[in-house]
């Protein structure tokens, strides 16, 4: 199977900061690709140059076999690639239902004029939020009255129906309690069984085994190389992640509760 | 909505009454509400409420209109726009100029103008999105070199700084009569014919209805409130308003092409400062290098009365209508009612803290934070 999109050699300077210094990872559809690294490993810039939102100092992207420059969000959402941002991307003052269809509004003709088309946003915005295990007050109830763990649900939800081809989740579960976590591994699993391409962030390394098919680590803007299921332990893992030899003697001596 | 009994026990029912205060217009409708009882209760006989009485402070709540929409949408998407004051006066000057100093037909004098006044603006959204100033600075410096040019071009060209003859040189113009006309006048006609309005009584207009048409002006604004309205709450791009001003970046990262939104924004303010500016110039038949003061400031107070919040993302164009009218009620109430014309800065103040105030406890409602 080819892959879906491939990221090769990926650079991103901010200024005299080197975010990225030349990262190779490819994700095919159906699975479940997990980006671990500590905080600052440059995962969260990684992904933001897959969907638009920052342009790679150097590299190439292939999506689909074809080179691609998105320009902007708006361009790799239009291609089937949708991101939950680390930092959400939900607008507290807004409705769930104009927050779920940002960006993606549906349109109804009347008469010559294209109109919002309310009625089908509320209903699949009530619906989307049912399957996530989320009641809803109303679809218009606004976002800044949902918990932490409502609105990620509500920016998953939101990724999953539009992520046509590829699913990106910048740290999903950092925020939410136990049942929630447990959902949002599950519709991780559904959603890369439909045959969706799944990047999956996370530092917590029991997450990333649930569904994770391959594994790679970033540290300082560097991949340390992808593996397979089934051909590392977590313990490796948790080693690499965190650079080695310290963190063994950490663990050691905090009788392996990390 | 219906089936919160199998929902969440945790989520609380939200009165109706709680419902009814987040919606942005409550502040409008309630000040509104409350304006005309007052001046019903104490200023009922001192003419307001006559036919001429209301066509006064109907235009004059119109010209609040035309701005405060612009300054609305402006507001919801996240910019102010401190320039639409100087902007005024620099678009009746520069028709002046056109339409009698160079002697343009007035319609290309319109639309030249129209041209440039959108233009400045696109050039403020451009500066504000590019560099990412607050636009508070930015179109604070273009107060002041729009105001300037309003003051220097007609003292070079004309050695004065009023230029009159407007109405005049629009003259038998198709475009002039959109801004300046009258309509309705058969209708005021017959209503003065039935004693319904009353009529003058002497003078070469005698037996003509004292109010004798709907300005242009008021069907401006009332076509700019209705079109305003639509666009922000049944289209896509009234979202994308909500959007940019409620935080950029995610309505970026959504694919919410934030910046040209914001430009466009921009450039819609400037259009409902020269449609002011050109009804003014009609009505007046001169332009000024004086006009538009502190129309910036009339407006944003209008459209914070409105509900909009200060810091976008949130408010009503029907709110900053209502916002707009019950300025123009009391501006003009007040001057009928004979008080002191300074107490009405006070009023001014006094309902802006107000407003704020409850626009705050709003968004701390809706957003759920302590
Ligand atoms: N917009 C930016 N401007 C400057 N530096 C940035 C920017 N975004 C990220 N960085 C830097 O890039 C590095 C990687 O950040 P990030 O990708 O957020 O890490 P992670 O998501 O793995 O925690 C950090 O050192 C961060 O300070
Ligand atoms: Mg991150």
């Amino acid at each position: 199977m080819s892959p879906i999109i491939e990221m090769k050699n990926i650079e991103k300077h901010f200024g005299s900061v080197i975010a990225l210094a030349g990262v190779s990872v490819d994700v095919l559809p159906g699975e479940c690709h997990c980006l671990l690294g500590d905080n600052g490993a440059g995962k969260s810039t990684f992904i933001k140059t897959m969907s638009g939102v920052h342009k790679p100092t150097k590299g190439e992207i292939v999506f689909d076999g074809q080179p691609m420059d998105f320009a902007n969000p708006r361009a790799a959402i239009s291609a089937g690639i949708a991101t939950v941002h680390q930092h959400l991307g939900m607008i507290p003052l807004m409705s769930v239902a104009r927050n779920f269809f940002m960006g993606n509004e549906p349109i109804k003709k009347v008469g010559p004029i294209n109109v919002f088309d309310h009625d089908y946003a509320n209903d699949v915005t009530m619906e989307e939020m049912k399957k996530m295990g989320i009641n809803l007050r109303g679809p218009d109830q606004a976002v800044g009255t949902l918990s932490g763990g409502e609105r990620q649900t509500v920016a998953i939800a939101r990724a999953v129906h539009f992520g046509a081809k590829v699913l990106i989740l910048d740290e999903p579960t950092s925020a939410l309690g136990v049942r929630q976590t447990a959902n949002v591994l599950a519709t991780i699993d559904r959603v890369r069984k439909q045959g969706i391409a799944v990047v999956f962030i996370t530092h917590n390394v029991r997450h990333a085994m649930a569904v994770g098919d391959r594994f790679t680590v970033l540290n300082r803007g560097k991949t340390l190389g992808t593996a397979l299921k089934g051909e590392i332990t977590p313990e490796a893992l948790q080693d690499l992640m965190a650079g080695g030899q310290e963190m063994v003697a950490l663990e050691g001596s905090l009788g392996g509760t990390v | 909505m219906s089936d919160v009994s199998n929902g969440d026990e945790r989520i609380k029912e939200i009165s109706k009454f709680r419902q009814a205060l987040i919606r942005p217009e409550l502040g409008g409708i309630v000040g509104t509400v409350a304006v005309f009882v007052f001046f019903g209760l104490f200023a009922f006989d001192s003419g307001m409420f006559n036919s001429q009485g209301v066509m006064n402070w109907s235009v004059v709540s119109a010209q609040f209109m035309i701005i405060a929409v612009g300054a609305c949408l402006l507001m919801i998407a996240g910019e102010f726009d401190l320039s639409v004051g100087s902007m005024i006066g620099f678009a009746g000057m520069m028709i002046a100029i056109f339409g009698v100093t160079l002697g343009w037909p007035m319609w290309i004098a319109i639309l030249v103008t129209f041209a440039i006044c959108v233009a400045f603006g696109a050039l403020n959204g451009y500066i504000v999105v590019k560099t990412g100033l607050p636009s508070f600075i930015v179109t604070l410096a273009t107060l002041f070199i729009l105001r300037g040019f309003t003051i220097f071009i007609p003292q070079t060209v004309e050695r004065k700084t009023i230029i009159g003859g407007i109405r005049e040189a629009a003259e038998g113009d198709w475009l002039a009569p959109i801004f300046g006309a009258k309509i309705g006048a058969p209708i005021f006609n017959w209503l003065g014919d039935m004693g319904i309005i009353s009529v003058f009584e002497r003078g070469n207009r005698a037996g003509e209805p004292v109010v004798n048409g709907i300005p242009m002006l008021i069907v401006w604004a009332i076509g700019l409130v209705i079109v305003g309205h639509f666009v922000l709450t049944r289209t896509r791009f009234g979202n994308w308003i909500f959007a940019a001003g409620g935080d950029a970046d995610a309505a970026r990262n959504a694919g919410v092409p934030v910046s040209s939104v914001k430009i466009k924004m921009f450039m819609f303010t400037a259009f409902c400062a020269t449609v002011f500016a050109v009804c003014q110039v009609m009505e007046f038949g001169s332009a000024g290098a004086d006009r538009g003061l502190l129309k910036e400031f009339e407006a944003i107070i209008a459209v914070v009365i409105g509900g909009a919040l200060l810091t976008g993302g949130y408010g009503s164009v029907i709110g900053a209508a209502l916002g707009a009218l019950i300025f123009g009620v009391v501006q003009q109430g007040l001057f009928f009612a004979g008080v002191e014309s300074s107490l009405f800065r006070v009023f001014l103040g006094i309902i802006l803290l107000a407003a704020v105030i409850l626009n705050t406890y709003i968004r701390r409602i809706i957003t759920g934070e302590r």
